[in-house]
């Protein structure tokens, strides 16, 4: 082992410790939700998750942009597998390891190349698309400055990583023609043999220079980037599929009956009833993101700020304050700050803060509960079921609703019927 | 009208016991069914189809109370539960097996909330029904004052996304000869009237525009004769909709069952 590949191992262990100890900070983030089941019909969930999130069968419902998510998605999979091949030469001095797959390995090296090619021009498309059209539903409110910087630095690192891979390459296919030993005849390369001709002009130990450092670039781009995931929307390229898998398998229209309610409305209708010992009634609704469930919490996490939420949402579409997108990006910050005072001052530090520091009564009183938002995401997040929570608290916990909805729970609790009329004037309709 | 008075046969669960027989289905009416004076006809409407197909149905009359759906949707649990509670006790202590309802919000809540409070009914739509007794032969469908004319669809979200119904409506439409045609927002992408989540019995928070007039425009904008619908609620927003732009003269909003009974001649 030579004193380059010590320093790739030294890179490799220190990028793998990073990223486990973060992501051990967000499942026990996630965890502070409320238990909620989601492991039951494990093969419909096996079947949703392949069809939702590997197939990616809900982006295509906007199809120019899920065209293009479908190209970068598949050259994140599929040239990946490139990754193993550059960890073992890096680990072990060796170049093109896989090689001795001899036509596959062709075959491989091709395919991979014409996907980064095809990445590189979505991800210049996508960046059209957000800095130059200015598609509209990238430029709500709640897209402040770093979201934006986020989603242009995710597509500039893409594109970065792309142009390495394709550089080294070219690099690499220039030795192998001129028969620098190490660099073995090997590989195919239908794109990078564009930039061959120019290369071939160039000295050996200058493109040695550019083969060694796109390989390294390649490599600690992609585990810098692996360690920027938890602080970045991107985070979906990995949430997407559990976060698919967990998703609400039951109708949309069907909301959760509270049990603690239950409980307490039993009691009332029957003083003999006895009350469960497990009995914890705890708040009603959502104040904060420990009141939320954990899928509400790993939801936040999943959401890559797409707007599709928003933009079939017909309160935001009508003007109103409320914006399904910025209840999750609000959860996840709000979330994110609750782990940072559980990491400073431990697990009962309360800052005085909640989720209604973010969001606010006007937002979640806009709601019409259509789901179309839940409809929208292509990863099945909810943000339905956060609106509710919140709005359970209000009601529940505040006593604090419009004076209309006021007058409409005692008409129902009084006459039974949302407006003000007389029961028995129920059936009047029939003789009318 | 008193002609209509003595076509329509309503009997309550009451006077069906009391003779000693049981109703097949009950007709759950909804308090917009029974209360409001534009749903009432659309009430009237399916109890002429069901009595025209001689459907054995009941009402619960003055026992039927709030699904609690508003109260629901608006956050206050407690009152829904209530009224669960009690309308639960009322539908079992009458042994109540099927329930048809002609308002997707009670369709919602009595099909998917009842049953883990000890509610189990097979709940249907009215469209459900009608469409199922088209295929079963009992309903013979013409396209009578509706051949050939021009018919959008307004998908109401509790029965389309909120319970995946997006076809018996259509098909029923599609059986009057008519043409359908459909809004860009339709079926799983289908846009809110504006009425649900409790919204209806309260003004709109500070907005650039109404819902039902963003609703409105986009069904004008295919030009259609009607607006069909399967939700009380819905009718009332796309008809103040049609109002808004002074178009109820040309343009019908009209329930599914509405346009069934009128192209019966019924």
């Amino acid at each position: 082992m030579g004193f380059s590949n010590l320093i790739f191992l030294l890179f490799l262990a220190f990028a793998i410790f990073l990223f486990s100890k973060n992501i051990k900070k967000l499942i026990r983030n996630i965890r502070l939700g409320r238990d909620i089941n989601r492991s039951d019909n494990k093969s419909e969930r096996l079947s949703i998750m392949t069809r939702v999130a590997l197939g990616q069968s809900k982006i295509m419902a906007k199809p120019v942009a899920g065209f293009l998510h479908v190209i970068v998605y598949l050259g994140f999979i599929i040239i990946n597998i490139e990754v193993i091949e550059i960890i073992i030469d890096g680990l072990f001095g060796t170049h093109r390891i896989l090689s001795f797959l001899g036509s596959f390995y062709n075959f491989l090296i091709g395919s991979f190349e014409i996907l980064a090619m095809s990445v590189l021009v979505a991800c210049i498309v996508f960046l059209i698309r957000r800095n130059i059209i200015r598609i509209p539903r990238f430029f709500n409110p709640e897209i402040t400055k770093w979201p934006k910087t986020d989603a242009n630095l995710i597509l500039i690192i893409e594109i970065l990583l792309m142009s390495a891979f394709l550089l080294m390459n070219a690099a690499d296919s220039a030795l192998q023609n001129k028969e620098v030993s190490h660099y073995i005849k090997a590989g195919a390369f239908p794109v990078s043999s564009f930039l061959v001709n120019i290369f071939n002009n160039y000295s050996v130990n200058f493109l040695i220079f550019i083969e060694r450092s796109t390989w390294w670039f390649h490599i600690i781009g992609i585990l810098a980037f692996l360690n920027y995931l938890p602080y970045s929307k991107h985070l979906h390229i990995i949430l997407a599929f559990p976060n698919v898998f967990f998703s609400n398998l039951n109708p949309k229209g069907q909301f959760s009956n509270m049990e603690s309610v239950t409980n307490e409305v039993k009691l009332m209708f029957d003083p003999n009833a006895v009350p469960p010992t497990n009995l914890n009634p705890g708040k009603f609704g959502a104040k904060d993101v420990s009141d939320l469930s954990w899928k509400n919490l790993m939801d936040a996490y999943s959401c890559t700020e797409c707007g599709r939420c928003t933009s079939e949402c017909p309160a935001n579409i009508t003007g109103k304050l409320l914006s399904p997108r910025k209840i999750m990006m609000d959860t996840r910050d709000r979330l994110e700050e609750v782990g940072k005072n559980i990491d400073k001052n431990g697990l009962d530090f309360d800052d005085g803060k909640s989720l209604f520091s973010y969001i606010s009564q006007e937002e979640i009183l806009a709601c019409t509960s259509c789901n179309a938002c839940v409809q929208a995401c292509p990863v099945n997040i909810d943000p339905l079921s956060i609106i509710m929570e919140l709005r359970r608290y209000k009601i529940m916990e505040e006593s604090s609703a419009p004076s209309e909805w006021n007058n409409v729970f005692s008409n129902i609790e009084n006459n039974g019927a949302p407006w003000q009329f007389s029961p028995s004037d129920r059936l009047n309709w029939r003789d009318e | 009208m008193s002609s209509e008075k003595a076509t329509l046969k309503v009997p309550t669960i009451g006077e069906y016991l009391a003779n000693g027989e049981s109703p097949e289905i009950l007709f759950w009416v909804g308090c917009a069914g029974s209360f409001d004076d534009r749903a009432k006809k659309i009430t009237k409407a399916v109890v002429k189809i069901l009595n025209h197909v001689g459907v054995k149905f009941a009402v619960l009359g003055t026992e039927e109370s709030c699904t609690g759906d508003p109260a629901k949707r608006a956050g206050n649990e407690f009152l829904f539960q209530m009224q669960a509670m009690n309308n639960i006790s009322i539908l079992n202590g009458y042994d109540i097996k099927k329930i048809v309802t002609a308002c997707p919000h009670c369709f919602n809540t009595l099909k998917n909330e009842y049953p883990d409070l000890g509610g189990n009914y097979e709940v249907i739509h009215h469209t459900q029904l009608i469409q199922n007794l088209i295929d079963t032969g009992k309903l013979k469908v013409e396209g009578g004052t509706f051949k050939g004319k021009k018919i959008t669809f307004h998908d109401p979200c509790y029965l389309g996304r909120g319970n995946d119904e997006y076809e018996a409506p259509r098909i029923i439409i599609e059986k009057l000869d008519a043409e359908l045609v459909e809004m860009k927002r339709c079926k799983t992408n289908g846009l809110c009237c504006g009425a649900g989540g409790a919204q209806m019995f309260k003004e709109a928070e500070k907005g650039k525009k109404e819902i039902n007039i963003e609703r409105t425009e986009e069904a004008l904008s295919i030009n259609p004769q009607v607006i069909a619908t399967g939700c009380p609620f819905c009718n009332t927003m796309m008809t103040d909709g049609v109002k808004n732009f002074n178009k109820e003269h040309v343009i019908k909003v009209m329930d599914v069952a509405e346009l069934i009974a009128q192209a019966n001649d019924l």
